[in-house]
C-alpha cells in the first residue's frame, strides 16, 4: 500500500520537473554550463609562455635543459637575470610569467647526486600558475629521465616549486570536483527547498496535510526525485570532465558514487531544512543562495585556499559539508585512494546528514504553524 | 456530526475568532456567512486539523479534532478557498494523485462524482491551470470528494465563479446531501445562504444569528420599505435626515430603508419631493437587510 | 469629445490565449461604467491596457482623449487606479500613505493636508491617521485606498474589484463614494463580479470568456432579457451563447 503511494508522489514530482523548463535549465543546462566555463576559464592554453631564468651555474647541463624547455611550443625565454632582485623586478614589469633558477655547479650537482632547480611562478593568478609549474616540471622530468638512461646515473634533478604571491594554489584538476560539489549542493538543496515551498505558496500543502499522507512520505517522495537526478548530474560532470578535459577518476568509481549519494543526502536535508523555515518560493531561494550557494563556493576551498583565510572563516568552513566532500572527491579521482584515507571525512559527512535529517524530521509541521 | 465549542483563535493582536459554537447535523447543509476577514477561513483550518485553536474543542463524529486529527484527515474532504490542486497537472493525472494519496482509486468513489467527472471529461488532459474558473472548482469539488468523505468543508468555493457555474455548484451540493454527505460550505455572497437547511452569520470573529434561513428573517423585526426613484443619490441623503428612519441603503436600482411600520415614509417622500416619481413598497425582509442590521446592532 | 474612454476591437493575446477579444465600446463622461464577468473573464486585463500598464495585442483606444499607444505617459496624470490587491503601503501609516501618493501627483504640501484632511473627515478615519494601514479592516483599507487614488481629482478612476469579499455594509458605503465621486464629475470606471452591484451603474457590460456579450443600462438590459436581475440576464446570454 505504502509503495504505490509513495510511487504517485515520486511520479508527480517528476511530472513537475519536466513540466517547468526552468527547472531544466537548472538541472541540466547549468552543470554543462559550469563545466564548460569553469573548464575553459582555468586551463587556458599554454603557448609561448615568457618565462626567465637565472643561471648561476652556465654549464653544459643547465644551457642544454634550458634550451630544451625555451625549444618547446609552451615557453619563450624573455629575460636572463643575474641577480636575485632582478627576479622581483622582471615580474612586476610583467615579463616573465615564471623563473628557473638553476643553482651553481648544476650539472657536478647532477652528476654526484642530486641537483635542484627553484622554479619561481607569478601565482597572482593562481590557476595559471599551476599549469606553468605543472607543465615545466613535466618537461625538466622528461629530459632527467632521458639523460637518466644515457648516463646510468641514478641521480635525479629535484625541483622545488615556490609559488610566488599564493603559496598555497591548488591543481587545475581540483575544478572537477569543484564544480560537482556546487552542482549537487544546488540541485539538491535548492531545487528540494524551492519545490516544497512552492506546495506551500500555491496552497498546495493544505491538501497534503490533510490527506492521511505520513510526512515521512512526503518528505522521501520530495528527496527521491532529486537524489536521482543529482546522481545523473555528477555523473553527466565526471563525463565531460573524463572526455574534455581528461579528467581521471583514478579511484574506486564505486566508492565515488556512495560518497556522492552521501553527499546529496546532507544536501538534500539542508534543503528540506530550509524548506521547513519559509512560506515562499522566493524566500528558499534566497537562504539556499546565501545560507548553502555562497559558502559552497567561497568557504569550501573550492576557490579560495582555507588554510590562507582568516582563522574565524576557517573555524566557519570546519562546519560547512562541501569542504569534507571536496576532499573526499578530489582524494578519490585524483590521487586514488581508498575509504582508509578518508574515512574521517566520511564519518563527519555522516554525522552530518543525521543531524540535519533529524533536524528537518523535528521542524516538519503536520499543521499550518 | 461536528461539534464547534468555545472556538478562539488569535494571531498576535488579532482576534480573528472570538468564542465560536455551534454544532452541524449529520446530512445537513451548513452555511457560514460573512464578510472577508470574518474569521471563516481560520474556523475551516481549525476544523479540517490545519491549525490549532487557542482554547475551546471541536469533536466530529465523536473525535477530537486536535487529539484523533488522523481520524478526521481520513474522513473529512477539504476544500480551501485558494484552488489548490497542481496547475502544471492534467485533471486526470490531479484526480488520479489525490485519489493515490487517499488510498483510494478514481474508479472506487466515481459514483459520487459521476456528474461531475462527466463535465470535466472532455477536459480529462487539458492542465488544471488552464480550466475556466467554474472547472477549476468542480475539479476541486471532485478531488475532495475521491476518498468518500463523510462530511465535506468548502472554503469559499464560489467566489469569483459566474452566475451559471455557481449555480451548478449548488445544485451538486443538493445532491451530494441526498447521497448523505454532511456539507459545511462558506460564502460571503448572501443570497447563496437560501440554498442552505442552517446558516450561521459570522462578522469580526463572532456568529451574530445561527438558524434556518427563513428563522433568521422571520426574527428581523423592523419594516423594509423598498424606495425606487430617480436620483437615488439625493434620495438617499435626504432619507437619512428624516426622524423615524434608522438605516438606510442602496439596494441595486432602489433604496431599502428600515424602520417602524408607521413610518408613513411615501407620504412624507412626496411632500420633500412633490415633482419627483417615487415608488415606496413594504417588502419582506432578506438575509442581506438582517446581516446589515445585525452588524449595526453589533457595532453599537 | 464628451468621451472619457472609446475602445475599439481593443484585443490582448498572451500565447495562445486570447484574454480580451476585439472589444468596443465607450464611456461617457461622469458616467458609472461597470464591467461584469467572472474571474478570469478578461476584465483586469482591460483595465490594464487602458491605463498604460499593458500594450494591447491590437485595437485602438482612447482615455479622456489621449491615444492608448502614444499618450500613455499623459493618460496617467488624467486617471486614478485601484487595483485589486489592495495597493496601499502596509507599513506605512495612514498619512504617510495619503503624503506619499498625493506627492507622486505633484500636488502641493498645503494640497495634500487639505484634501486629505477632508478625505479623512468624511470616512471618520482621522482619529485613526497615524496607525499603521495593516492593522485597519479591509473595508476600511479599502476605502482609504478609493479616497488615495481620487485624492489628485483624476477625470477618470479605474476601479478593479474594489468591493471583493468586502462586508454588505461596507460594500455600500463604498457604491456611496463612487456616486459622490461621479456627482463630483468624476467617470468611475469599476469591475466586479457581484451581479447585484451592477444595478447601481449608470451602464454596464458583460464579459464572458474575453468576448463582451453586453453592453447598456441595467434597465434595458433587463427588459430587453425580460428577467427580473442583472444575475438573470448573465445567465440568459451565457445560455444562448452554449
Amino acid at each position: 500500500m505504502k509503495g504505490h503511494v509513495l510511487r504517485a508522489f515520486v511520479k508527480k514530482e517528476f511530472l513537475h520537473i519536466f513540466r517547468d523548463y526552468r527547472t531544466l535549465m537548472v538541472l541540466f543546462g547549468m552543470p554543462i554550463a559550469q563545466v564548460i566555463l569553469f573548464g575553459y576559464a582555468i586551463t587556458t592554453e599554454l603557448r609561448d609562455v615568457k618565462i626567465g631564468v637565472w643561471d648561476m651555474s652556465k654549464d653544459q647541463k643547465s644551457i642544454e635543459l634550458i634550451s630544451n624547455i625555451t625549444s618547446s611550443e609552451f615557453f619563450a625565454l624573455n629575460d636572463n637575470v643575474s641577480a636575485s632582485h632582478e627576479i622581483e623586478a622582471s615580474f612586476k614589469k610583467g615579463r616573465v610569467k615564471a623563473f628557473l633558477v638553476f643553482p651553481n655547479d648544476f650539472g657536478n650537482k647532477l652528476e654526484r647526486g642530486t641537483a635542484s632547480i627553484q622554479i619561481i611562478a607569478d601565482a597572482s593568478d593562481p590557476n595559471t600558475a599551476n599549469i606553468i609549474t605543472n607543465q615545466l616540471t613535466s618537461i625538466i622530468q622528461r629530459w632527467d629521465m632521458l639523460e637518466k638512461s644515457k648516463t646510468l646515473r641514478r641521480a635525479f634533478i629535484d625541483t622545488e616549486v615556490r609559488m610566488h604571491y599564493n603559496p598555497e594554489s591548488k591543481s587545475v584538476l581540483l575544478f572537477v570536483p569543484g564544480v560537482i560539489t556546487i552542482i549537487l549542493m544546488l540541485v539538491s538543496a535548492m531545487l528540494t527547498s524551492i519545490s516544497i515551498a512552492r506546495e506551500k505558496e500555491m496552497g498546495n500543502m493544505e491538501i497534503l496535510l490533510v490527506s492521511p499522507l505520513k510526512p515521512a512520505v512526503v518528505i522521501i517522495g520530495k528527496i527521491l526525485p532529486y537524489l536521482m537526478l543529482s546522481l545523473v548530474n555528477a555523473l553527466i560532470i565526471m563525463g565531460i570532465g573524463n572526455v574534455v578535459f581528461e579528467v581521471p577518476v583514478n579511484g574506486s568509481f564505486v566508492l565515488l558514487l556512495l560518497e556522492c549519494l552521501l553527499f546529496i543526502v546532507v544536501a538534500l536535508s539542508l534543503g528540506v531544512f530550509i524548506s521547513t523555515k519559509v512560506e515562499s518560493q522566493q524566500m528558499a531561494l534566497m537562504m539556499s543562495l546565501f545560507a548553502l550557494m555562497l559558502p559552497t563556493i567561497l568557504l569550501s576551498g573550492f576557490i579560495f585556499p582555507i588554510s590562507s583565510m582568516p582563522l574565524p572563516l576557517q573555524w566557519i568552513s570546519h562546519a560547512m559539508p562541501p569542504k569534507y566532500f571536496i576532499i573526499i572527491i578530489k582524494a578519490i579521482m585524483l590521487k586514488g585512494v581508498g575509504i582508509a584515507h578518508i574515512w574521517k571525512e566520511t564519518l563527519i559527512l555522516s554525522l552530518m546528514a543525521v543531524f540535519f535529517i533529524g533536524l528537518s524530521v523535528k521542524n516538519y509541521k503536520s499543521r499550518l504553524e | 456530526m461536528l461539534t464547534v465549542s468555545n472556538i478562539s483563535k488569535s494571531y498576535g493582536e488579532v482576534r480573528a475568532l472570538n468564542g465560536i459554537n455551534f454544532e452541524v447535523d449529520r446530512g445537513e447543509l451548513f452555511g457560514l456567512i460573512g464578510p472577508d476577514g470574518a474569521g471563516k477561513t481560520s474556523l475551516f483550518r481549525i476544523i479540517a486539523t490545519l491549525l490549532l485553536p487557542d482554547s475551546g474543542d471541536v469533536s466530529f463524529d465523536g473525535h477530537d479534532v486536535i487529539t484523533d486529527y488522523e481520524f478526521v484527515r481520513k474522513n473529512v474532504g477539504y476544500m480551501p478557498g485558494r484552488f489548490s490542486l497542481y496547475q502544471d497537472l492534467s485533471v486526470k493525472e490531479n484526480l488520479e494523485f489525490f485519489a493515490t494519496i487517499f488510498n483510494t482509486t478514481v474508479q472506487e468513489n466515481k459514483h459520487l462524482i459521476e456528474d461531475i467527472f462527466k463535465q470535466l471529461e472532455p477536459f480529462q488532459n487539458r492542465r488544471a491551470g488552464d480550466l475556466s474558473g467554474g472547472m477549476k472548482q468542480k475539479l476541486a469539488l471532485s478531488c475532495a470528494l475521491i476518498h468518500k468523505p463523510t462530511m465535506l468543508l468548502l472554503d469559499e468555493p464560489t467566489t469569483g465563479v459566474d452566475a451559471i457555474s455557481r449555480k451548478e455548484f449548488w445544485g451538486m451540493l443538493q445532491r451530494l446531501k441526498k447521497e448523505g454527505i454532511t456539507i459545511v460550505v462558506s460564502t460571503p455572497y448572501m443570497d447563496e445562504s437560501k440554498l442552505c437547511d442552517r446558516v450561521a452569520l459570522i462578522q469580526d470573529g463572532a456568529i451574530m444569528d445561527l438558524d434556518t434561513p427563513s428563522g433568521i428573517v422571520n426574527r428581523f423585526d423592523k419594516t423594509v420599505y423598498k424606495v425606487t426613484g430617480n436620483n437615488q443619490y439625493q434620495l438617499l441623503s435626504k432619507i437619512r435626515t428624516m426622524d423615524g428612519v434608522q438605516n438606510a441603503y442602496p439596494f441595486g436600482s432602489s433604496l431599502h430603508v428600515y424602520g417602524s411600520p408607521e413610518l408613513n415614509l411615501s407620504g412624507r417622500l412626496d411632500e420633500h419631493f412633490p415633482d419627483a416619481d417615487i415608488q415606496v413598497e413594504i417588502i419582506p425582509a432578506d438575509i442581506e437587510d438582517t446581516f446589515m442590521n445585525l452588524m449595526t446592532r453589533d457595532h453599537e | 469629445m464628451n468621451k472619457a474612454i472609446t475602445a475599439n476591437k481593443l484585443t490582448k493575446k498572451f500565447g495562445n490565449f486570447i484574454a480580451t477579444n476585439a472589444i468596443t465600446f465607450d464611456v461617457d463622461k461622469g458616467e458609472v461604467f461597470g464591467f461584469l464577468g467572472a474571474n478570469g473573464a478578461g476584465k483586469t486585463t482591460a483595465i490594464k491596457m487602458l491605463t498604460g500598464l499593458s500594450r494591447p495585442t491590437s485595437g485602438e483606444a482612447t482615455v479622456a482623449g489621449l491615444d492608448i499607444y502614444r499618450h500613455a505617459e499623459q493618460i496617467k496624470q488624467q486617471i486614478g487606479y485601484m487595483s485589486q490587491k489592495f495597493s496601499l503601503y502596509e507599513d506605512m501609516t495612514v498619512s504617510e500613505n495619503i503624503e506619499f501618493y498625493g506627492g507622486i501627483y505633484g500636488l502641493k504640501r498645503s494640497e495634500i493636508r487639505e484634501r486629505g484632511g477632508k478625505s479623512l473627515d468624511q470616512l471618520s478615519m482621522t482619529n485613526v491617521r497615524n496607525h499603521k494601514v495593516n492593522s485597519l479592516p479591509l473595508g476600511w483599507k479599502q476605502k482609504l485606498a478609493f479616497a488615495v487614488a481620487t485624492l489628485h481629482k483624476p477625470g477618470i478612476v479605474f476601479l478593479d474589484e474594489p468591493t471583493g469579499g468586502v462586508d454588505p455594509i461596507t460594500r455600500r458605503q463604498f457604491w456611496e463614494m463612487i456616486y459622490q465621486a461621479a456627482e463630483e464629475g468624476i467617470t468611475v470606471f469599476v469591475t466586479t463580479h457581484y451581479m447585484d452591484e451592477a444595478e447601481y451603474c449608470n451602464r454596464i457590460s458583460i464579459m464572458v470568456e474575453g468576448l463582451m456579450v453586453a453592453c447598456d443600462s441595467p434597465a434595458a438590459l433587463k427588459s430587453l432579457h425580460n428577467a427580473s436581475s442583472i444575475e438573470e440576464v448573465f445567465i440568459k446570454i451565457a445560455r444562448n451563447k452554449e
